[in-house]
Parts: structure tokens; sequence; C-alpha cells
């Protein structure tokens, strides 16, 4: 039975939920839950990494150095992770989080754009702290193919990689394949992590057949929270493996049910459910934290959000577009508008 | 009218695109083509057009200096810091496309005007020579506080130095958006897409004003368009601008004329454009 490293992410993608509008005695409250809760990793980031306040993703109630200060100062076990997309964050941002004290670097691209993430993975490793690549929109790209982009950031120094499933599109064979993949084509010194959605329901399930696929560090997000339908719940996750007989490192799983329950879940905005969007996002393979840009667009320009997502879908858009969506937006109101005419005459 | 002779630095995707502006552009010439690596297809391409190719790196140019009035260099930016002090040695112009930035940004409908004495100018990034004049267009209207850009480009386009070093993209954009752009504080994101058919280059401005004066604005974007697409066809405004409280949104797309790459390379394309445009200018001066 394997040994899990289990990290939580309600502090990173979880802000999604609330728009990254986390504040001091929120940061504080939950990284201090999941700090007894033994989690080893905690991801403290804007939902779209370093320097990802912005008008394109949103802007954050507290700036990254904000969180991640009040994250550090608040654990006393766990180690403080931010996530970096190079494109969106840069070198500058990332020596000032390692500065802060933050000990795990999650370097993010595109799956197939491996190679951008070269300098900020080498960055991190000279200055003693542990990389994670994180490939992500996973489900756009076969086994073999994601293999070899993993192991370029493993030659880069990744200690870990990750099969990201952003638009929670896998399933669980694709996830199965995809982790052998890996485990198959990195050399043993290097984990295989997983991160998964829960758009089409199967986030937990798809945790479990990546550890029995050979991977050992698994995502989550407390109560729900999350991009889309929510991360895969962490104490969900953290049970589902202990009782198939897993060791989740350090974590003590009734306290972290507690944390869940009692910290986490009343910060939610709303109930989690798999709404027919967020279904949306994980049938047509869309980035997960279009989601509520698409809410936004509908609102305005008068479209179905649904819609919006099968087309963006359609359109192969990657993590990072939400300018997009707008855009489309405005071009299926148009279209109506259009066809109305060419109707009325 | 074939007088003023230019030298390309750099055999790459830009370096290549940019044989091909040269080529047909009346008042420059191609004296030299310069790489490193005999193999490569731009070198292999000057080659069979019969231009003077040589594969021994920038000081095989030394016994030309009679032959070129201007280097275009298209290496990196390590390169060009090296390159540079050749060219101020040699009285050279220059006409920096890699991220150095020894010289003066330059966006020619916005301040080649004002640069037309440097002997060294920058290109600053693909993302800036399509964003930055709309930041312009706006600025001269009204205070912009806060201007970010995002440049989605396929992943085709985006070369080995792009990808090496993608903070510099990010970092020189931002800086041209205030120092060329106008705005109080510029912000740059790129994002590689990878998908088949390849994606043409589009961009998104978002511009937060400190009075939205929405009819002068759309005046001076349209204007600003039709600047740009004097030397770059295929710049366009994709949808009417989106104003939202003091936030003006504008979405880009930039086809390029599908020299080296094919038309969905703009980002390739406005940048060696816009670095033609200025070889021009300076030879009109000569």
């Amino acid at each position: 039975m394997a040994q899990i490293t289990l990290v939580d992410t309600t502090l990173r993608d979880g802000s999604h939920a609330v728009r990254h509008q986390f504040n001091e005695q929120n940061v504080a409250d939950l990284a201090s839950g999941l700090d007894r809760a033994g989690i080893p990793v905690i991801e403290i980031t804007h939902g779209d990494g370093l320097g990802g306040s912005s008008l394109q993703y949103g802007r954050s109630l507290l700036s990254d150095e904000e969180m991640i200060s009040i994250g550090v100062d608040t654990v006393q076990d766990s180690k403080v992770a931010v996530l970096l997309l190079p494109g969106i964050g840069t070198h500058v941002e990332l020596e000032r989080a390692l500065d802060l004290g933050a000990k795990v670097v999650r370097v993010a691209t595109h799956c197939t754009e491996a190679d951008i993430s070269a300098q900020h993975i080498e960055m991190t490793k000279s200055r003693g702290a542990l990389a994670v690549g994180f490939l992500m929109m996973a489900h756009m790209l076969e086994p073999d193919d994601l293999a070899k982009q993993a192991q370029l950031m493993a030659s880069y120094g990744a200690d870990v990689v990750y099969v990201t499933d952003s638009a929670g599109a896998l399933l669980p064979d694709m996830v199965g394949a995809r982790v052998r993949a890996l485990r198959s084509a990195l050399d043993d010194a290097v984990e295989i992590g997983f991160h998964g959605h829960n758009n089409l329901g199967l986030a937990v399930g798809n945790s479990l057949v990546a550890v029995e696929s050979g991977a050992t560090w698994i995502d989550g997000a407390m109560a729900g929270f999350g991009a889309g339908a929510g991360n895969t719940a962490t104490e969900v996750v953290a049970a589902a493996l202990d009782k198939a007989g897993h060791e989740v490192v350090g974590v003590d799983i009734f306290e972290l049910m507690r944390v869940a329950e009692e910290k986490a879940r009343p910060l939610l905005p709303s109930s989690t459910t798999i709404s027919r969007s967020a279904l949306m996002l994980g049938y047509a393979g869309v980035y997960s934290s279009f989601l509520l840009h698409a809410y936004r667009a509908s609102e305005r320009f008068g479209v179905d959000p649904a819609e919006i997502l099968l087309e963006l879908g359609q359109r192969k858009m990657v993590g990072g577009q939400e300018d997009m969506i707008v855009d489309v937006a405005i071009e299926l109101s148009q279209g109506r508008a259009d066809q109305g005419a060419t109707n009325s005459r | 009218m074939k007088d003023y002779r230019v030298a390309i630095v750099g055999s790459g995707n830009i370096g290549t695109d940019l044989m091909y502006k040269i080529e047909r552009t009346p008042e420059l010439s191609l004296a030299a083509m310069v790489g490193i690596d005999p193999q490569s297809d731009g070198l292999a391409r000057a080659r069979s057009k019969g231009y003077r190719v040589l594969d021994t790196g920038v000081e095989g140019l030394e016994p030309f200096l009679d032959d070129f009035d201007l280097v275009m260099e298209a290496t990196s930016a390590g390169a060009h810091l090296k390159n540079s002090v050749l060219y101020r040695q040699w009285g050279k112009t220059a006409i920096d496309l890699t991220p150095a930035a020894i010289g003066p940004y330059v966006v020619p409908v916005v301040n080649l005007d004002q640069l037309v004495d440097e002997d060294n100018v920058n290109m600053i990034t693909c993302g800036g020579q399509a964003t930055i004049p709309i930041v312009a267009a706006i600025s001269r209207v009204t205070t912009v506080n806060y201007a970010e850009i995002v440049a989605t480009i396929s992943s085709r386009s985006a070369g080995p130095g792009t990808r090496a070093n993608i903070d510099e993209f990010t970092h020189t954009t931002a800086q041209g958006i205030e120092k060329v752009g106008g705005a109080l504080k510029g912000k740059a994101i790129i994002v590689l897409n990878p998908a088949k058919p390849y994606l043409i280059m589009r961009d998104t401005v978002y511009v937060e004003v400190e009075e939205v004066k929405e009819t002068e604005i759309l005046e001076s974007l349209k204007e600003m368009e039709a600047d740009v697409r004097s030397y770059v066809p295929g710049y366009r405004l994709k949808t009417d601008p989106v104003f939202e409280g003091n936030k003006v949104t504008v979405f880009l797309e930039v086809e390029g004329s599908g020299d080296y790459l094919p038309p969905f390379a703009g980002n390739l394309d406005i940048m060696t454009a816009a670095a033609t445009r200025v070889a021009q200018v300076y030879a009109a001066k000569r």
C-alpha cells in the first residue's frame, strides 16, 4: 500500500469559488486548521498563481505576499506551497515567495508546453525548495506524449510531476493510463501526482485510480472549494485513501473532517453541486476556472453560460485564456442577433 | 531605389521573416544574413535566394563593413548585449528585436518620430507591438491609470528563445506599456495555445481610465487601428471595445502576411513589420 503526500489547495485553487476574496482571518483559520490536521503541504496563492491578481483573472483581496506571510506565520509543521504559471508570474514574484518562506513551488504549464517551465524549476531548485511540475489540461494529450513532457520537467529538476485534470474531464481509465505512462518514463526518484476536479463527479475515484497506478501526491481542496464543481475534496479523498489501506502521511483524518466542516464549509458561497455549467466543463474539456467568468459574461451579454463553455471547448482554449470567454459571449450574442434579423426578414 | 543596406543577424523565425520583409521594401536591400548554424533553414533560404550568407556569427561581418548601413538583430538578449558593442565600434545603427533593450523602446506609430537619431532602438516584444498602440490611443485621450494585456499566440510560433526566457516577455512588455503606452502601471500576460489548426494571434487589452470619454476613445482607437494597418494589414479590432465602469476592454486579432510562417503567426509578423518600418524611416532620413 502506498504512502501518500496529501496537498491541500483550498487557499489557492479553492479561492476561485470566492473570486479570490479570502481575507486575513480566512487564511489564518484555514491554514491553522490544515496544519492541525497534519496536512504536509498547503498551497497558498492567487487562484491563477503568483501574479494572478489581474483584470483577466480577477483581483484578489489580499496580495500573494500577504497571503503567503500569514500562512507561513500560522503553520507549525505544514510546508507552504505556491503556484506559478510561467507567462503570468515571473521569477521576481517567485524569489519573493521563497524569501517569505514558501518551501514548495509548483510550476504549471499547459500539458504540451513543459519547456517554458525550465527557468522557474531551476530557480526553485537553486534556492533549495521542492519543485513540482504541473502539466495542466492533461486530458488534451495522449499518455505517451504527456510522459515526454513530464520527462522535460524532470530534466529541469522537478521532484514531482503532476497529471493535472484542470477540466475535470478525465475518466478513471484515462487517469490510470496517464499516471502509468509517467511512472514508467520517469526515474524512481521522481514522484507522480494527480490533481482532480469534480465536474464529472469522478474526482475522488480518479484519485484512487491514480494512486493504484503509481501516484503518491494527491491534491484536494476542502468541502467542495475549488474551480468548477470543486477540486477533489481533501477530507473525502483522505478518508477514501485511508479506507483503501493507503497511508495518508501525517494526516489526522478525523481532525481534517472537522476542519473541513467547521472552518471551510461555512465560507463557501453556495453548496457545491455539479451545476449544468460545471458539468459542461467536464464534458467539453474546459478549464475549470472559466466557470464563474462564464456566469458573469452570460449575465452581461444574455447568453447561456453552458453554451459559452461548450464553444470554448470546441475552440480548444487552454488555461489562462479567460479573455476569450467575453469574446465568445459577444460573438454568440451577435450571432443570435444576426439570426434574429434573418428570421424577421 | 534600394540604397539602404541591411545586415540581418540571427537566422531563426524572426531573422528569416525579416528577409522577406526587406525584400519587399523598395528603400531597403539585404547585404548579408548572419547565423551560427550552417544547417539552419533561414540561412539555407537566404543562400538559395543568392544573398551573402555568413555562418560564422557576427564577427564574420567585419570584412564587409562598407557593404551595409544597418544591423537588424534577431538573436537573443545575451547575444545582443555583446554584439551591440561591435556595432557601436563599427558605427552602425542597430534595430534590436531581442529583449536586451539597450536602446529606447520603439513602437513605430507611437514614438518613432522622436527616435530617428538613436543608434540603437529596441522593438520590445510581439505582444508589445500589438497592444501598446491601443494603450497609447487611449492615453492620448485620458489618463490611463492601469493597462493590462494578454497575448495569446500559437505554440508553433513561439521559438526556443521565447520559451527559454518567458519572463523577459512579461517584464519587457509591461515596461513598454508604461514607457511608450503611457499607462501609469502596466502588466502583461502571455499564453501559448497548441490548438490545430493553429490559432491566429489574439490580444486583449484592459485599460482603466481616469475619464470615460467613450466617443473620443473609440475615435482614437479607430485611427490607431488604421495607422498600424499601414504596416500590418492583418491587424484589426476583433469586436467593438467593451466599456464597463472605468474599464475599457479591446479585443485584437493579428493576422500575419504569411511570409516565413503562415498567417496565424501574427506575432512574428508584427515584430518584423514594425522593425522594417523603423528601417524604412531611417533610410529616408539618410
